[in-house]
């Protein structure tokens, strides 16, 4: 328990990518069976909790601690499992600590009355980073910090193997996954690819530079639109019914409309939308379906989910990923005439003559809900990654913003000494209003500029976020304008990033709110 | 109940200079120059410039001497550990506090009442300085730095090695920590050494002149080097020491990819760590926790207890529930000079509004 409780407290603290893997793969070198497995379980979201309320567990410190001292400290820390944690009078020697298998196998075993009295014992044998894994592990509150994909690409890097080879025998196994560890240690064969509800990895496309045009067929190519929501592999086999995310997260439970339509045998390639009257909603409207961990049926009313289909990958057991997109996308047709699923319909093919048309097209787009073009090759295969050359996205030009910088804060691991991340807002009656942040966009010599920029016309400074002067204007570039109770201004922009820094353009002239409002797509 | 006179309250009393012992005609770790002080280490919060006679250890007006010149007091009395004098009418020690090299609590006894000042203090072993030595006492004058029960500092065993599991994690990233000058910086360097580990450290060089008195005292430091002298690929897989200012800032650029570390109490609260970006945060205090403070109040056996500076009220809290007359004094003038906490960081989206003032940390925490 003490390991993987380190390895959760190193991960959250941890910013890199490539320091969150030598992390993961460290953990996996270094802890044993079944344990290990147990903690890969917990970082790919299969292992998950609700055995206690955070009610009982504050009733279970309060028998112990002051109330007056619990209050002041809860103030404090702010997070309830961690002052739980933290505030917990050891008993030194009490109990043994519990391994992570033991405490999932005593979990899997206990009847609900008994799991308060489980977790006093633990509480008692754990010191505070054990503590407070153990009550996030419990409440089902656990927060790691990495995606599923992020683990198996550890998980791959340790054992030598390529993550997608790992992702298709993923669902065939179990925690606490001793054939895969054993695969990956070369003290087995490599577990069988699964038959069964699992993902595959997606097929991805290139971003389309206008140089490579002019080297492309228009005759070899089909087009469809991009729409704005979320890749999602569809995929209902032998009885079990999946919605993957584009990294292969199972995100099934924020979408049971979804699921409840799956009553066939496929696997489909798509995209997540909301769909009102026919209608693709904002990405917003979808974002409130996202990361729930309860879907009430007003949501569901309000925010109905769809899927767009791209691609069909399996037809009952026959695996189609082998055979080229026009002949897919045939089979896709006669699928969905047939099947008629709800919820679900073909993402069109765009019949063009030659790219001008298509960028004609792509220019006189101005529907929120698409996002640009897909250009797929006729006779391109199903292949998981991102080949170059048989898929391309070519983006829709995105809209630009003059705002001027409010707030800078520091960046994370190699820029923590750079004022790198950036609050920006326009004017409404002669008055800044905060509308964004953004953090990319510009070459580390620019970033030198602005850091020193900064730090000679910083106002107040808040801990680490500095005031600015209104003195930098910033134009950025963004994909769409919604509404949004969040931000002060009522607005939030998707993906703004710096396009140019005008260093010479004096704040005043910089946007208005009104500017911004009129973009805003309903 | 002893009769009025001997009642602390009529000897010893908060004024706008500091705590002033009367019959003795001294203050201690006076905040305002004055003309006799007795000061109990020479952290910058208790060891100020101007005072015209100060009393304390040799160790302590090394370091002050180091720090502010001539103004480290006019006359400078160095006192060893443990001798008794007699200032008026009252006979005053230093015992060791186990804080910082040279820390000292003030034993103060008039009229067979005996009142110890702790200056700041902790309980667990350090071995750059002498251990708090315990003295039992009518009233005790404490600390409360670490003054709530979420502060329970881990063995430090445990947050050295996590320092030296994460350099042979990344061995071609610089592990920068961020230490206070004088005691967290000779202390690390220490447990470090006692735990094997023999290369080379390098130093910020504010941090330097320090290192150097605690030598001239007798405390090995190993192997020190310049970080400015070095090579970014030298210290690849080298552990740095900066003051916490400096750690995230542009003193940082020099140095090969680096982990960013620091080592103080308040990194116990996860938030607290998260909030000044340190990755590798690394629990080791100088300060006593709660269940030091406590427990060293119950061992002392002092009806009466007055808190300093810190989280005085759950200390006072907790020892009017056990019988013990408490009393925050509200100590103006400390903890200043150290550096800025950040404040509670508003939401991911919103940035912050106008009224959010730092907080303020002790510098020695
Ligand atoms: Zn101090
Ligand atoms: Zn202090």
């Amino acid at each position: 328990m003490r390991t993987f409780a380190a390895l959760l407290d190193a991960l959250v603290f941890m910013p890199s990518r490539n320091g969150k893997i030598r992390l993961m793969a460290d953990y996996f070198a270094q802890v044993p069976d079944p344990d290990r497995g147990w903690g890969l379980a917990a970082l790919t979201g299969a292992l998950s909790f609700s055995a206690a309320k955070p009610a009982g567990v504050r009733a279970l410190v309060m028998e112990r601690v002051d109330p007056v001292l619990f209050g002041w400290s809860h103030d404090f820390v702010g997070d309830l499992a961690e002052t739980v944690a933290l505030i917990w009078p050891e008993r030194p020697g009490a109990n043994r600590e519990p391994t992570l298998s033991e405490v999932v196998e005593a979990l899997g075993a206990a009847h609900r009355g008994a799991v308060l009295g489980l977790l006093e014992r633990w509480l008692d044998a754990l010191d505070a980073d054990g503590r407070f894994a153990l009550i996030k592990l419990i409440t089902g509150s656990l927060r790691v910090g990495v995606s599923a994909r992020l683990a198996k690409t550890a998980l791959a890097e340790w054992g030598g193997q390529d993550v997608d080879a790992i992702e298709e025998v993923w669902h065939g196994l179990t925690p606490p996954y001793a054939p895969l560890f054993a695969w990956l240690e070369g003290r087995a064969d490599r577990p069988a690819v699964s038959e069964g509800a699992g993902f595959r990895p997606l097929m991805l496309a290139n971003p389309l530079e206008d140089t490579d045009l002019g080297a492309l067929d228009p005759v070899a190519y089909n087009a469809e639109w991009k729409w704005d929501g979320i890749r999602v592999q569809v995929v209902a086999r032998g009885g079990e019914r999946r919605l993957y995310s584009r990294t292969g997260d199972d995100i099934g439970r924020a979408f049971p409309d979804i699921l409840e339509v799956m009553d066939f045998d496929a696997v489909l390639d798509g995209e997540l939308l909301v769909v009102r009257d026919g209608q693709v909603a904002p990405f917003n409207d979808l974002q409130q379906r996202l990361n729930r961990k309860q879907v009430t049926a007003r949501m569901l009313r309000d925010f109905p989910a769809h899927v767009r289909l791209y691609d069909l990958l399996f037809e009952g057991p026959e695996d189609l990923r082998g055979m080229p997109f026009g002949a897919r996308r045939e089979r896709l047709e006669l699928w969905h005439a047939r099947v008629a699923p709800r919820r679900m319909d073909l993402s069109p093919l765009i019949p063009f003559e030659g790219w001008e048309t298509l960028a004609a097209l792509r220019a006189g787009a101005r529907e929120a809900a698409i996002e640009g073009l897909m250009l797929k090759r006729a006779d391109s295969l199903y292949v998981p990654g991102r080949p170059k050359g048989p898929w391309f996205k070519w983006k829709r030009g995105a809209l630009t913003l003059d705002v001027v910088m409010m707030y800078a804060q520091r960046g994370h691991g190699k820029r923590s000494s750079f004022y790198s991340d950036y609050t920006f807002g326009v004017w409404r009656e002669g008055e800044l209003v905060p509308v964004g942040k953004c953090y990319s966009g510009f070459t580390d010599e620019e970033l030198v500029r602005l850091d020193r920029w900064i730090r000679n016309n910083t106002v107040r400074r808040f801990g680490p976020v500095r005031e600015v002067a209104p003195g930098l204007v910033l134009e950025v570039a963004f994909d769409s304008v919604h509404r949004s109770t969040r931000h002060k201004s009522g607005v939030a922009m998707r993906f703004p990033r710096v396009h140019r820094i005008r260093w010479d353009k004096p704040a005043a002239e910089a946007d208005r709110l009104e500017m911004l409002e009129r973009l805003i797509v309903e | 109940m002893a009769a009025l006179p001997e009642r602390p309250e009529s000897w010893i009393r908060v004024c706008p200079e500091g705590l002033f012992v009367e019959p003795a005609g001294i203050y201690i770790d006076p905040v305002r120059p004055v003309d006799r002080a007795v000061v109990t280490h020479a952290h910058a919060d208790h060891a100020r410039p101007g005072n015209r006679a100060v009393l304390a250890t040799a160790e302590t007006l090394a370091i002050m001497r180091q720090r502010i010149g001539p103004a480290a007091g006019q006359t400078q009395q160095a006192v060893p550990y443990g001798e008794v004098l007699r200032l008026g009418e009252v006979d005053v020690a230093l015992v060791p506090a186990g804080h910082v090299l040279g820390s000292a609590q003030v034993v103060l006894t008039w009229r067979g009442r005996r009142v110890v000042v702790s200056g700041d203090y902790k309980r667990r072993l350090d071995p750059t300085c002498a251990p708090f030595e315990p003295v039992p006492c009518d009233l005790f004058v404490s600390e409360a730095t670490f003054g709530l029960p979420v502060f329970r500092h881990p063995p430090t065993g445990h947050e050295i090695a996590k320092l030296v599991h994460s350099l042979a994690l990344f061995p071609e990233r610089a592990h920068v920590v961020g230490v206070y000058a004088l005691g967290k910086c000779q202390r690390l360097i220490a447990e470090l050494r006692g735990a094997g580990f023999d290369d080379p450290i390098y130093l910020h060089g504010a941090l330097v002149p320090i290192c150097a008195i605690y030598e001239s005292f007798g405390v090995p430091m190993g192997e020190l080097r310049p970080a400015l002298a070095a090579t970014r690929e030298e210290m690849r897989g080298r552990v740095v020491l900066a003051p916490p200012s400096a750690i995230a800032d542009r003193w940082a650029r020099r140095l090969p990819d680096p982990v960013t570390a620091m080592a103080s109490g308040w990194m116990r609260v996860r938030q607290r760590a998260r909030q000044r970006g340190i990755e590798l945060p690394l629990v080791i205090s100088d300060h006593a926790d709660w269940d030091e403070l406590t427990e060293t109040i119950t061992e002392l056996g002092a009806r009466q207890l007055w808190v300093t500076h810190g989280n005085e009220e759950p200390l006072v809290h907790w020892a009017r529930g056990r019988g013990i007359a408490a009393e925050a004094l509200a100590l103006v003038g400390f903890d200043e000079g150290g550096e800025g906490e950040p404040p509670p960081l508003a939401g991911e989206e919103e940035p912050p509004t106008g009224d959010v003032l730092p907080l303020s940390a002790p510098e020695d925490a």
